[in-house]
């Protein structure tokens, strides 16, 4: 492992009574990098990522970031994470603004009123800060989340499916967002997804998860090459349904 | 370190401020949850004041015993609201499907519990202040004519309702809102054991020490004793102090205990059942 990654994780087992949903998986992140976590329904990401951010105990392994083992130590790190998950909402009768001034207020931001402002034109909700976050349309409450996500100016970021449910458009400009964070603040990003074109276009590595095993991780373009595939998502189907093995001794 | 010391109290008390803030937009914008705190508390005041009035006139003894109905019923509403205020702004980040964001941000476990517990003050203060009014205006029975003893009364009835709030807020948390109808429920379970309406004696002789192992039941007996003995009992007080800092004790420590076991089996990412 490298010793100064944002994110190492280090043999984590997790077994729910006596399902294991992650069983064993070690990697670590290089600072300032965006890395996807791929894999079918139930192949380990939303354990992987919960693990990570503290709020799963392992069954054994380790976690840590930014130098602080998860979850017993969280509470030094916390304050410089963040996430976004489809699965979590923030409160849907409060403005946006109310909700991002708790969310400041609870990550202790500095000039909260400033950041929430720089926010607003960033993600292009200026016009929307007074509005009832509940009256907002999908893609609207998805830049939302995102504000809320970056309220902290995080240096690690999870995202768990961060485009799901938006049109084109709304998933492009959102990436967009994603990437230009990334790059002024040398934040590292894991992100869960789906969307194999998303992560093509956002992420420099890739790691495959089946059944709570890493089945591969690589670059994008490597593994494309070491499966002899155009797209991820040819990829993301050969290991999804078995035929890694095959389809790589194809291509050699 | 003293620096760093009073940074991470000021950081704490933001965070609780921010806690506190957010239950406050949310009432604000809610006119029926603001109904709501009012409502009941109202219907029962009148509905036992206008008991204790008929019986009044009808039986010598609640002649002399008048108020302690009415006096009970506030007091009780201090109890089960105080309780339901804590746990009710809980499920809320619950009902929101924020309870995801709550865990993951700096927000310590003991913040949450302090910016509950302030919550739940606002929550039956809206709501049990005006019906205290009304019930000078209807029953000409004054509760803040008890003095220094309310304070005692309330802040005893306080501190049994937060302690079950939070070991009731630790069960939803490991079991998910299938354990939500117990924040509605629970309370009920001492309201015959706390003797809310009648004295410790009418128990039967078994069920007694039971009765005394419970906080509100001296807080109760107290109340009888001021309104028909016009005694106020500090020694009642005490114990029943006492008993609250071991039943706030085994509450926070069945929490704690509770989030932990939260985080083993994975249920702080789930808000269903």
């Amino acid at each position: 492992m490298p010793p100064h990654s944002p994110i190492a994780v280090e043999r984590l087992v997790k077994i729910y009574k006596t399902v294991p949903a992650v069983d064993g998986i070690s990697f670590a992140l290089a600072p300032g990098t965006i890395t996807a976590l791929l894999g079918g329904n139930g192949a380990g990401k939303t354990t992987t990522i919960a693990s990570i951010m503290g709020l799963i105990t392992p069954t054994s392994g380790r976690v840590s970031v930014l130098g602080a083992h998860m979850p017993q130590q969280r509470y030094r790190v916390l304050h410089r994470m963040n996430f976004e998950s489809p699965y979590v909402e923030v409160p849907m009768r409060l403005t946006v603004r109310q909700n991002l001034t708790v969310f400041g207020k609870l990550y202790d931001v500095d000039h909260l009123r400033e950041r929430i402002a720089e926010l607003g034109h960033e993600l292009d909700l200026v016009d929307l800060l007074d509005r009832r976050t509940g009256n907002l349309s999908a893609g609207q409450k998805t830049r939302v989340s995102l504000a809320k996500a970056l309220i902290n100016s995080p240096d690690v970021l999870l995202l768990d499916e961060p485009t799901a449910s938006l049109d084109p458009d709304t998933a492009d400009w959102v990436r967009g967002r994603l990437e230009r964070y990334c790059r002024d603040r040398h934040a590292t990003v894991l992100l869960a997804s789906h969307n194999m074109t998303e992560v093509e276009r956002l992420c420099e590595r890739v790691i495959m998860l089946k059944r709570g095993r890493i089945e591969d991780d690589d670059t994008p373009a490597k593994l494309l090459r070491r499966y002899g595939r155009s797209t991820l998502e040819e990829v993301f189907l050969d290991v999804a349904r078995g035929n890694g093995g095959e389809a790589r001794e194809a291509a050699q | 370190m003293s620096r760093r010391y009073n940074s991470a109290v000021a950081s704490s008390a933001r965070r609780i401020s921010a806690m506190m803030l957010r239950h406050w937009y949310l009432l604000r914008s809610s006119w029926p949850r603001l109904l709501d705190l009012i409502y009941w508390p109202t219907v029962q005041m009148v509905t036992w004041g206008f008991l204790q009035y008929y019986i009044a006139n009808n039986a010598g003894f609640f002649a002399r015993a008048g108020g302690t109905f009415i006096g009970a019923v506030l007091l009780w509403d201090i109890l089960f609201r105080g309780q339901l205020g804590f746990s009710i702004s809980f499920l809320e980040e619950m009902y929101s499907r924020n309870l995801g964001n709550i865990m993951m941000s700096p927000l310590r476990p003991f913040e949450f519990i302090i910016a509950l517990m302030v919550i739940s003050v606002v929550r039956l203060s809206l709501g049990a202040v005006p019906v205290t009014f009304l019930a000078i205006a209807f029953f000409g029975f004054n509760l803040y004519a008890f003095g220094l003893a309310l304070v005692a009364f309330f802040f005893n009835l306080m501190l049994t309702s937060w302690a079950i709030g939070i070991f009731v807020s630790g069960l939803i948390l490991r079991n998910g809102m299938g354990a939500e109808n117990l924040a509605w429920s629970i309370m009920f379970v001492f309201m015959p054991l706390t003797c809310v309406y009648y004295p410790v004696a009418t128990l039967p002789t078994w069920l007694q020490p039971v009765a005394w192992l419970l906080p509100p039941t001296y807080v109760f007996e107290g109340m009888r004793a001021l309104v028909i003995d016009k005694v106020f009992r500090p020694d009642l007080m005490l114990d029943a102090l006492v008993l609250n800092a071991i039943l706030f004790a085994a509450g926070a420590f069945g929490f704690l205990a509770l989030l932990r076991s939260a985080r083993r089996v994975g249920s702080l990412m789930q808000s269903g059942e």
